[in-house]
């Protein structure tokens, strides 16, 4: 079941420029499990996109099938949601940004729907460079058929089963890169200081922005033994640095050390201010990103934080050099050539 | 021996090495002769390989009008010593065999009943050409040029033909011409032209026009509005998105701005591509993808969920045989039921059933109608016969006020008028509801898609009441459905009859043909060709109509016979199989003879004695 939440607010909530409260965010009460890392994120994505003054019903949230993709239901009630199937949501998202153009496309997928059944889509939709935020609920297992081991659980990690995982994990942002993806960072769901930024920052990149955000299941893997419980990755989570997003209408008023700080605008005039943690990584150049995310598994830790943009991508759109006017807006007289145009091709087949 | 005898009705195929470029002069052949005036019909026979493998070209000229397969060859043009031996023997008695006499034919091929012609193709070839690639290309061109003097065709259209194939490449007319000229002088110094087969213009195509049904296909998705067209390559589904690409460049590409009013992506596999056809439908746009059966198979969940969450879905489904690894190349009707109930759980899927070019033309533009207006999808059943030979057609036609029908479809002001909104809520009675495209109303509208586990407003449930009345009102869409998918075509003999044919797609020509046979025996019946799934109410009165019906179809299981036993609750004793499924299309004489089988009173006195023990292979 789900429930309505309640139509009252309070007076007082603060509103963004378009006059909505965080609650115009909000999607009906959750039904996961409480403590689930997937409600952190559900709430970071709440409070990016009312930080961000976005529309909701400018966003489509599309999702495949899981307890995170379940997740969508839980935030952005005001904007349209499509369930897929297991693993195929990035083939969904890729049909619907070809007929509007003009939405915003939010992907929620899982470590199974992405990493396993639907790895082949995962890694089209990046190669393609589909304008969307893709986000993966990473725990490490299938919570919603009861916690077997997925392909990101590590080698040697044991769920609440108990029985060590066998095979080495998949690490989603180092794939990405290889496959050549624009946008890519890992983040954590218990650290929404570093999430909600990083959420912004992909909803303003033009491409595919993939977050891999490491998302406990409390309930099948979240004991002593797993590499994706809380306090393991509260233990080993080793950040890029920090990051501010300040959208393009904001006044810049922070003031940041000099030095350490990266100022980068993006196409829409956004600017992302990066506090750089370490001197080699470059998280604008792809070798170096590579070599960081090597460097952090070598070490075992996990590396969170903007691992990779290419701030000057050519999107999917732009590729195939379709119509400015949304495909889903053209009617028989953009599309119909008539009948004069088709005696011609009669006469031709003469 | 007595050779065979005829004007303008006779079947000629061409025997030839796949990727030397026989397919051209093949079709120049084929037009000149269509444009004498003459139906004709050829189709491919081609393996699944690139190049090296025997491939054949079969053309039926029948100046009755007949373009369904004859069965059994009159003249064979043999260019491909691999294949020899099978060719001559398939051969009517009193048939002509055309081959390479550079190298003397292998004296135990030699049949005593049949005319034996060389012509030295190579040889001539070798003497006129230094570089190796036109000797072969002109090869063919050469004999193309030999068959002209043979039959007594009209040397003037051939070289039109030609002129027009090479419309701005101008260079290559002449020695084109120069090649048909060569076969040509060679065949009339050499034979006693024409002969015993021969052609004269005659005034029998009227307006007809010379096209595959994939590209009538790509040309009904341009017309019907398609934006969106994700697809994965697989024969003989993918010259569809070929011509939609190429008619798209033409016709749709913004003259101010140069970009695109379409979409193409060549997905990575067939589940992407329908997902792909799901996301852009669900959001508003036209979209559509081509498949065959394996490919079928693969989007199968996807169709589940279309059907479920009623998203509008356009699948045209190139019928071949077999798996992967069967005869891909080859034609059948073998998915229909794998298609009407495609998918998990209780499905049921529309299907539609062109025969002709037109009518994929047709149906390809109305699929997106019908999915928008019925919200399901919409699978167009075509197959490689229909899609990858050149048919003789009706010409293609549009009427300039047709306006497309998005079907239920809630504005923003729409809903600024709603109190409540229910995306499957039946509101009007016909048990489809509204929808609305992502974007519209900042406030109202949207909704969550998925399978079931929803109630009429949407909102999650797992309630089994609450399935069961969705369940109910797919189903009572269905019997909506009927009003509006495609109604069947029937033919009466005019006669008070109890027995009747039914047939549907590619069977249709023959079926006509067979029916003209049977009536020359005697054998009055009458017919009705099924153009959809769900089965209108006239398909249901004209079986009660009858006391034994002949389903005539192109696969093992007598799949569309089955889907009428199942829909109609028909006992076995009514329908009656008339079956072809070794891959080529059906003949004419094959449904004559299964069809005798099953009528007191008349053994099998075949047309042409000798063919009938061949059988299936007809
Ligand atoms: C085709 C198909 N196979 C299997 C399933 C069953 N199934 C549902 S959810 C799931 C795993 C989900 O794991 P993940 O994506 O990691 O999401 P989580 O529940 O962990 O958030 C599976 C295997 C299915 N729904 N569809
Ligand atoms: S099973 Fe795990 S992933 Fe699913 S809701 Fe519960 S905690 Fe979250
Ligand atoms: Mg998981």
């Amino acid at each position: 079941m789900s429930y309505k939440l309640p139509a009252f607010r309070h007076p007082d909530l603060p509103v963004n420029d378009l006059g909505y409260t965080r609650a115009d965010y909000e999607g009906s009460i959750s039904t996961l499990c409480a403590g689930c890392g997937h409600d952190s994120i559900n709430g970071a994505i709440v409070r990016a996109c009312h930080e961000l003054s976005l529309e909701p019903h400018k966003i489509a949230k599309l999702s495949g099938i899981g307890c995170s993709s379940k997740a969508p239901t839980y935030f952005l009630g005001k904007s349209h949601g499509f369930n897929s199937v297991h693993g195929r949501m990035p083939s969904v998202a890729t049909g619907a940004a070809m007929a509007n153009r003009d939405l915003m496309y939010l992907g929620v997928s899982g470590d199974g729907d992405t990493a396993s059944i639907g790895m082949g889509q995962f890694a089209h939709v990046v190669r393609r460079n589909l304008n969307m935020v893709y986000i993966v609920m990473n725990n490490g297992c299938y919570g919603l058929t009861k916690g077997q081991d997925s392909a990101t659980a590590d080698e040697g990690s044991a769920s609440k089963k108990g029985d060590p995982n066998l095979f080495g994990a998949i690490d989603l942002p180092g794939l990405a890169l290889q496959l050549g993806a624009t946008f890519v960072a890992r983040s954590f769901s218990g650290d929404k200081d570093q999430l909600v930024p990083l959420i912004k920052a992909a909803m303003s990149h033009r491409g595919f922005a993939l977050i891999d955000v490491i998302s406990p299941c409390v309930t099948f893997n979240n004991n002593p033994g797993s590499t994706k419980s809380y306090e393991f990755v509260r233990e080993h989570a080793e950040a890029t640095g920090t990051m501010d997003f300040v959208p393009m209408r904001d006044e810049i008023t922070t003031r940041y050390q000099a030095g350490s700080m990266h100022e980068v605008t993006l196409h829409d005039g956004s600017v992302l201010h990066l506090h750089k943690m370490s001197d080699t990584h470059d998280p604008f150049d792809r070798g170096s990103a590579i070599h960081a995310v090597e460097q952090s598994r070598a070490k075992g830790e996990i590396l969170t934080g903007l691992v990779y943009m290419n701030k000057d991508s050519t999107e999917l759109h732009e590729v195939l050099q379709t119509s400015q006017r949304p495909l889903n807006a053209l009617d028989e007289s953009d599309l119909c050539p008539g009948s004069k145009m088709l005696d011609n091709i009669n006469a031709s087949l003469r | 021996m007595k050779p065979i005898q005829s004007v303008n009705d006779f079947v000629i195929k061409f025997a030839n090495v796949n990727g030397t470029g026989s397919a051209s002069a093949n079709n120049l052949f084929a037009k000149a002769l269509f444009r004498m005036g003459l139906p004709v019909s050829p189709k491919n026979i081609f393996p699944s390989n690139i190049q090296g493998l025997p491939t054949w070209y079969e053309v039926r000229v029948s100046e009755k009008g007949y373009l369904g397969r004859r069965g059994g060859v009159d003249i064979m043009l043999s260019v491909n010593p691999q294949s020899m031996a099978q060719d001559i023997q398939e051969l009517e008695s009193g048939g002509y065999f055309i081959y390479d006499s550079t190298k003397p034919l292998d004296l135990r091929l030699i049949r005593n009943d049949v005319s034996i012609i060389g012509l030295p193709l190579t040889r001539i070839c070798n003497e006129q050409y230094k570089d190796p690639r036109q000797r072969q290309l002109f090869k063919n061109v050469i004999y193309v040029g030999a068959l002209a003097a043979l039959l007594n065709m009209d040397f003037k259209v051939l070289t039109e033909c030609v002129s027009d194939q090479f419309k701005g490449k101008e260079k290559l007319i002449l020695p084109n011409i120069h090649a048909l000229e060569l076969g040509y002088q060679y065949a009339k110094e050499s034979f006693d032209c024409p002969i015993g087969i021969s052609v004269r213009t005659a005034d029998k195509v009227g307006d007809k026009i010379l096209l595959d049904g994939n590209t009538a296909l790509g040309l009904g998705a341009i017309y019907g509005g398609a934006t969106v067209v994700a697809w994965y390559p697989i024969t003989p589904s993918t010259s569809v998105v070929d011509a939609f690409e190429k008619y798209a460049k033409r016709m749709r590409i913004d003259p101010g701005t140069g970009r695109h009013n379409y979409a193409i992506v060549q997905a990575e596999d067939e589940l992407s591509a329908i997902g792909m056809v799901l996301g852009a439908s669900w959001n508003g746009a036209r979209a559509f993808t081509a498949t065959s059966g394996p490919g079928v198979s693969l989007m199968s969940e996807f169709l589940g969920l279309a059907y479920f969450a009623e998203i509008p879905t356009v699948l045209y489904n190139v019928q071949r045989a077999g798996p992967s690894t069967g005869m891909p190349t080859r034609t059948q009707q073998s998915d229909v039921l794998s298609c009407a109930y495609a998918s998990h759980g209780d499905t049921k899927q529309v299907l539609l059933f062109p025969s002709t070019p037109k009518e994929c033309f047709d149906f390809g533009a109305q699929s997106f109608d019908l999915a928008e207006r019925l919200q399901t999808p919409i699978i167009l059943m075509t197959d490689l016969d229909l899609g990858m030979n050149d048919n003789m057609s009706s010409p293609l036609a549009w009427d300039d006020t047709t306006r497309y029908d998005r079907g239920k479809v809630l504005s923003a002001e729409d809903l600024d008028g709603l109190e409540k909104y229910g995306r499957y809520l039946d509101v009007d009675g016909d048990a489809i509801c509204y929808r609305t495209y992502p974007g519209t109303h900042p406030e109202k509208g949207a909704f969550f898609t998925r399978g079931t586990s929803r109630d009429e407003y949407a909102v999650y449930t797992e309630k089994g009441e609450e399935y069961e009345k969705n369940m109910h009102r797919l189903m009572a869409k269905w019997e909506t459905i009927k009003e509006y998918v495609p109604r069947p075509e029937i033919v009466s003999c005019g006669k008070d009859i109890d027995t009747a044919v039914l047939y549907y797609g590619t069977s249709e020509e023959s079926s006509r043909e067979a029916l003209a046979y049977l009536a020359e025996d005697g054998i009055d019946l009458d017919a009705m060709r099924v153009r959809s799934f769900p089965f209108n109410k006239e398909v249901e009165d004209f079986i009660d109509q009858h006391e034994r019906v002949f389903v005539i179809e192109q696969n093992r299981d007598a799949q569309l016979r089955t889907l009428l036993m199942a829909e109609f609750e028909l006992g076995p004793d009514k329908l009656k199989s008339v079956l072809c499924f070794d891959g080529t299309p059906i003949s004419a004489r094959n449904i004559r003879k299964q069809i005798l089988l099953h009528m007191p009173g008349h053994n099998v006195t075949p047309l042409h004695p000798e063919k009938v023990a061949s059988g299936a292979g007809e």
